[in-house]
């Protein structure tokens, strides 16, 4: 029982021992204590924050039609990137999961690899390729899809900067499914693809959807890679975190800090959502 | 009814190496070896889970070396019994019904049968994670004999329950693979499973057929020194099973 994944979604780790004696109760006490500091911080951070913000920028935010826009902006892109991570994740995950090909050692380093990226070469390095590069060119000019300073390019860059966690987490997930759960599925009468879809997906979709909300909270937060590779235009490419920026930088710091509390709302919601019908619905087993 | 003709296979540096066994219809038939032998590697193979590098598979005549698992006619058991954890048992019994297009309630009729025949019609809606180690076994049992498969593979059956229910197992086993004529390859480390089931036995080591033939050839005719060795390392074991609380010293001299 004692298997904690990603986000802490896929099975309970309930404490259902009895504590007896005082070494027990040292050894929670040092557990909770890093639960609490920890959560404590994070807390703290965020009222920081309210008593910064003020009724008038919260109004200033709420009325503000541009960053309504950058809300749903902020919205849609990150749950379109979550759902095309997904889409790579899951036969991803199962080939570097179950297959031996040549290279498979570096191919799955190659999975990290955009996650140690810093922000700004990520963006960079996007930028470079679409317009210096003939492939890149080839693609924006000649096929038409544009992604430089494109709603599109939003996408993309959450795509870059956070599909690692999504492919990641549909790997470990599929490695912790027993492969002889498949095996007995074929004898009984399935082909790869029946009992993949009948017994491995069904047993790693706990820690697949933990992939999800991670790729869904980076995508939802990203802001380094936006900035260079599609900017912040009002109203077209502007999502959340690039407003916030750019109201801190015009000096409007408690509009940036209100813009900052929507989006914290937000993803706690989110991701608070997903926990719980998630968990209900995985965890009985 | 099964034969296979010098299969070989490879992982590693193991190798099951030109195994040769001939298997009657209708036979029970014990696959003793240490553990590491290759026994469930063998199986594996007759499955079609595992492709073998060379050699042939043939059951009722026809040759399955190439064919895929589904289409070889097999109910396989395999150790610790993989039952679906995402599944009820119900569930887990109807799973090769309804890969296989069933109707509803011709599968239901075909769960009802099997779940009696194996008294296991008390806990259908019960979760696979609450059930005991004989629960379980007999749910797997049931998973694989709705098929109405021509061969069942049992690997290792017995060997997560305990001493007593073993026994008991084993009667019920027989009794079943008896009544249905199923054609058994049952494999195991232990020799007093054999004695309660086995028609004929074949000894592996190290991915080599050791020697084949009724129980009581091998006891009394054992033709290599790992075979006497194996056999009456096993019988001492079967006589401390078999509930002398301080076994008796080992007396050279004694045995086959």
């Amino acid at each position: 029982m004692g298997r904690v994944c990603i986000y802490g979604l896929a099975m309970k780790t309930v404490m259902d021992t009895p504590v007896r004696g005082w070494r027990d109760r040292v050894f929670l006490a040092a557990a909770f204590f890093f639960v609490s500091v920890f959560i404590i911080f994070v807390l703290t951070l965020i009222i920081t924050d309210v008593f910064y913000v003020d009724g008038k920028a919260v109004t200033t935010v709420l009325a503000s039609k541009f960053i309504r826009h950058a809300l749903w902006m902020s919205i849609w892109t990150s749950c379109a990137t979550t759902l095309i991570a997904l889409l790579f994740a899951v036969p991803m995950g199962y080939s570097l999961s179950r297959f031996r090909f040549p290279g498979h050692i570096l191919a799955d380093a190659i999975v990290d690899l955009p996650i140690v990226f810093p922000p700004l070469v990520a963006g960079l390095t996007l930028l470079v390729f679409f317009s210096q590069t003939s492939p890149g060119r080839w693609i924006q000019e000649d096929l038409g899809i544009e992604f430089v300073f494109q709603p599109k390019g939003i996408v993309l860059c959450q795509f870059v900067a956070a599909a690692s966690f999504a492919i990641r987490s549909a790997k470990t997930a599929f490695d912790d499914v027993d492969r002889r759960y498949e095996n007995v599925a074929l004898t009984l009468g399935c082909t790869q693809w029946g009992s993949f879809r009948r017994v491995c997906l069904p047993l790693a979709r706990n820690g697949i959807i933990a992939g999800g909300i991670l790729t869904w909270s980076r995508a939802f937060g990203l802001f380094g890679p936006l900035m260079i590779f599609v900017g912040s235009f009002r109203g077209r490419t502007e999502v959340l975190s690039t407003t916030i920026f750019l109201e801190q930088s015009v000096g409007n710091l408690e509009v940036a800090l209100a813009i900052a509390l929507l989006l914290i709302v937000v993803a706690l919601i989110a991701v608070t959502g997903i926990r719980l019908v998630g968990g209900s619905v995985l965890v009985k087993r | 009814m099964i034969c296979t003709e010098e299969i070989s296979f490879r992982i590693g540096t193991f190798q099951l190496q030109r195994l040769s066994i001939n298997i009657a219809k209708g036979e029970y038939f014990i696959l003793l070896g240490p553990p590491g032998s290759g026994k469930t590697i063998f199986l594996e193979c007759l499955c079609g889970l595992k492709k073998i590098d060379s050699g042939r598979i043939y059951i009722e005549g026809q040759q399955v070396t190439n064919l895929e698992p589904r289409a070889r006619g097999i109910g396989y058991v395999p150790q610790d019994y993989a039952l679906f954890p995402h599944l009820s048992v119900e569930r887990n019994i109807a799973f090769g019904l309804r890969v296989r297009g069933y109707q509803h309630k011709d599968s239901q009729a075909k769960i009802t049968e099997t779940a009696e025949l194996l008294d296991i019609q008390g806990f259908l809606s019960r979760r696979i994670h609450g059930l005991s180690g004989g629960e379980k076994q007999r749910v797997a049992l049931a998973r694989a004999l709705v098929l109405q498969p021509k061969i069942l593979l049992l690997e290792e059956p017995v060997c997560a329950l305990d001493e007593v229910t073993r026994q008991e197992v084993c009667v019920q086993l027989l009794d079943i693979q008896r009544r249905l004529g199923l054609t058994t390859i049952h494999v195991s480390h232990n020799l007093e499973e054999a004695f309660t089931v086995a028609d004929r036995a074949a000894i592996l080591n190290e991915g080599i057929l050791q020697q084949v033939g009724p129980l009581d050839e091998l006891l009394s005719k054992p033709n290599s020194k790992f075979v006497v060795r194996f056999t009456r390392h096993e019988k001492n074991l079967v006589c401390r099973g078999n509930g002398q609380e301080r076994p008796e010293p080992e007396q050279p001299g004694k045995g086959p």
